[in-house]
């Protein structure tokens, strides 16, 4: 009893600092946001329950198509961010020698180091109409006129995937880097040409590295704001966008939490799905990476 | 001879890492249907040599060729050579059908060719219930079972080892050693197996290959190299020996003479070079020849020399006594304060040699195989 008494302890004085966090810093402004969600101006400073909010959202079409652009373009940057991220995090993990791992590595974490405000001004810098691109490809001959490369779905698109591709390669190089090449080897020995070595051996192996991988960068790509602001400008119609508009240009507080909700369930139903369609479990996924 | 009858030649291998010389120019025939061992210390080279054949590196020069046909240009999974890894390397996301089915699939069988092969194999490696399971849920004995199973239902020439034992544990081993001579009776295939541990290689292979230093010193049945090595390596790698080094005083007819650095003075037989007198050799016996003299002979002979006739003799203590029943050792400290090793049959009885006693060993000049 003793024994079982003082693990207990222990596991609870473990637990506190854990519990305490999610509490305050998630559960407890998320409870807030939701009964704000729920609330309704009648008049000034009057205020009633009811679901009005969000079928403010659903009656209005702008609001949930932007709701679904945002959740395709995620996807699209997803999907894009992993073809991208897996054959670098494929080269890092298994086929760079010993010591040029760890600096591969470390070269993928320099974007992290500057902040994604100045990031983003790093991009525009390059591509405005009198940027470094344009500028080039004018004096190079290319182009007669200067060339405005901000402002459209593709560069939005690039700057996501530049912002978001290291959160993909991390969780793939820890997972790939667990598979013995061993494996590798016997894929190719049993007969399996690259192709079905790749299909059936290497992606299967590094799923949960996949999935973790997806899941984090498109919750990240959905709930971004600077980046689709700065890239995209007024054209970009982030989901974000509206938020901070019902809370900061309107000061519709009420209408913004349940905008927030949305948001919210609509990001984890897609995961849900995203699971459910991979064949994994939430904690497979992220126990294995 | 018709080339065919060998399933694996390899001519004048060699392969160097930079400065490394990992395989140096290796030549073997493995005649079909035999178990061949590959015996060598730590990095000889012989996982080198190995992953040459099942074509993961390509050599510098010579040849490899399986069923008398070079294989060089022959991708590696297109070469109808299996292997079973070190670790195993089954496929954990697969279970055990799905990991036996792979190989079948890539070359394109049907469903129910799979479904007859896959059942047929495990049946054969007298594990027929455990087709769905998940390789974790496998012990390590079946794991390694698998793991051949898996090679040997593609129908290989021939099918490498790389010391597929070397994760399990003692018990196992021994258990192993035995069923994976058998495995290779019943599929009729050639094995090679490669291994640092002598008395797998001896006990399982109709021929072994001592490999050091990325070159073959030599090959031969087990009983060959035990009874007959070629060098100094193979009569220390293979088999327990007493090992001494010494100088050559006298020669004649093949056999020397030699006193160690200890002073002992002892005759041996010529094994490798001809020697002279003044070189040095190191000289081997097996401790099962070292026999206690009958008492006798240790009352008249109390000092090292070799006064009876055509054997060697010397005195010492008995230092300790290693009992392993019929295997049982005996440490005898000799005057020159040399420990040797003699195997001695223990029954029980009053006679049987005690620690602390002083005993002569006897041993004759042509079990002393100098180099
Ligand atoms: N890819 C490589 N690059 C450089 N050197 C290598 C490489 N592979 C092997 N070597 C070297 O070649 C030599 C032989 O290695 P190998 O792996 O064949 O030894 P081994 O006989 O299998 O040893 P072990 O019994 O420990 O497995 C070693 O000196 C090793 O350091
Ligand atoms: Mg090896």
């Amino acid at each position: 009893m003793m024994v079982s008494d003082g693990k207990k302890l222990g596991l609870f004085l473990l637990f506190t600092p854990f519990a305490l966090w999610i509490g305050l810093l998630i559960i407890l402004p998320h409870v807030g946001m939701f009964i704000l969600s729920l609330k309704e101006k009648v008049a000034p400073r009057v205020y009633e329950y009811g679901l009005d909010n969000y079928i403010n959202f659903i009656q209005e079409p702008i609001y949930w198509n932007t709701l679904l652009r945002t959740g395709v373009m995620s996807l699209l940057v997803t999907v894009l961010t992993l073809l991208i991220g897996f054959p670098v995090a494929y080269y890092i993990a298994k086929i760079a020698g010993k010591r040029s791992k760890g600096a591969l590595f470390l070269l993928c974490l320099i974007p992290l180091w500057v902040s994604d405000l100045i990031r983003a001004f790093g991009w525009i810098l390059l591509l405005r109409e009198t940027g470094v691109v344009s500028k080039s490809l004018q004096s190079v001959g290319l182009i007669d006129t200067p060339i405005e490369f901000l402002y459209n779905d593709a560069t939005v698109v690039m700057g996501l995937i530049y912002t978001v591709v290291l959160f993909m390669i991390v969780p793939l190089v820890s997972t790939l880097d667990g598979m013995d090449n061993e494996m590798i080897e016997a894929g190719y020995n049993l007969g399996g040409s690259r192709l079905t070595v790749l299909r059936r051996i290497i992606v299967p192996y590094a799923m949960p590295g996949i999935v973790a991988g997806c899941i984090v960068v498109f919750m990240l790509t959905a709930g971004s704001y600077l980046t689709p602001i700065l890239l995209g400008g007024k054209n970009s119609s982030w989901f974000t966008e509206q938020i901070y508009d019902q809370f900061i240009t309107r000061y519709n507080w009420e209408s913004g939490a349940a905008f927030g909700f949305v948001l919210l369930t609509f990001t984890s139903f897609v995961v849900w799905a995203g699971l459910r369609l991979s064949g994994q479990t939430l904690s497979s996924t992220v126990a294995k990476s | 001879m018709n080339t065919s009858e060998f399933d694996l030649q390899c001519e004048n291998l060699t392969k160097h890492f930079a400065s490394v010389r990992a395989v140096d120019g290796v030549s073997f025939d493995i005649p079909a249907g035999t178990f061949f061992s590959i015996l060598g210390p730590s990095g000889c080279g012989k996982t080198t040599l190995m992953r040459m054949i099942a074509g993961f590196e390509s050599p510098n020069s010579g040849d490899i060729k399986i069923k008398g046909k070079s294989v060089l240009d022959t991708p590696p999974n297109k070469r109808n050579v299996k292997m079973v890894f070190q670790h195993l390397a089954l496929f954990p996301m697969m279970n055990v059908y799905e990991n036996i089915a792979y190989g079948l699939r890539c070359n394109g069988a049907s469903k129910s060719v799979i479904k007859t092969k896959v059942a047929d194999v495990l049946e054969r490696v007298a594990l027929p219930d455990v087709a769905k399971r998940e390789i974790h849920q496998l012990s390590g004995g079946q794991k390694q079972r698998i793991a051949i199973a898996r090679c040997m239902a593609l129908d290989p020439d021939v099918l490498l080892l790389d010391e597929p034992l070397g994760a399990l544990d003692l018990k196992l081993r021994e258990a192993m050693k035995i069923e994976l001579k058998l495995l290779q009776h019943q599929f009729n295939t050639t094995f090679v197996y490669i291994t640092h541990d002598q008395s797998e290689a001896l006990v399982m292979s109709d021929h072994v290959a001592v490999m050091n230093e990325g070159k073959f010193e030599q090959i031969g049945t087990p009983q060959e190299l035990y009874h007959e090595p070629v060098s100094a390596f193979v009569a220390g790698f293979v088999g327990d020996a007493n090992r001494w080094s010494g100088t050559v005083s006298a020669v004649h007819d093949g056999r020397v003479q030699f006193t160690t650095a200890q002073g002992l003075t002892l005759n041996g037989i010529n094994k490798g070079d001809a020697h002279a007198a003044s070189d040095t050799v190191s000289a081997f016996v097996r401790p099962e020849f070292i026999k206690l003299s009958d008492a006798n002979l240790t009352n008249t002979n109390t000092t090292a020399g070799n006064n009876n006739e055509g054997h060697n003799s010397i005195s010492g203590r008995i230092d300790s006594l290693l009992f392993n029943g019929a295997n049982s050792r005996l440490l005898v400290r000799v005057d020159s304060n040399e420990l040797i090793e003699a195997d001695v049959t223990l029954t029980g009885g009053l006679n049987d040699p005690k620690a602390g006693e002083n005993v002569t060993l006897v041993w004759p000049h042509e079990q002393t195989m100098c180099f």
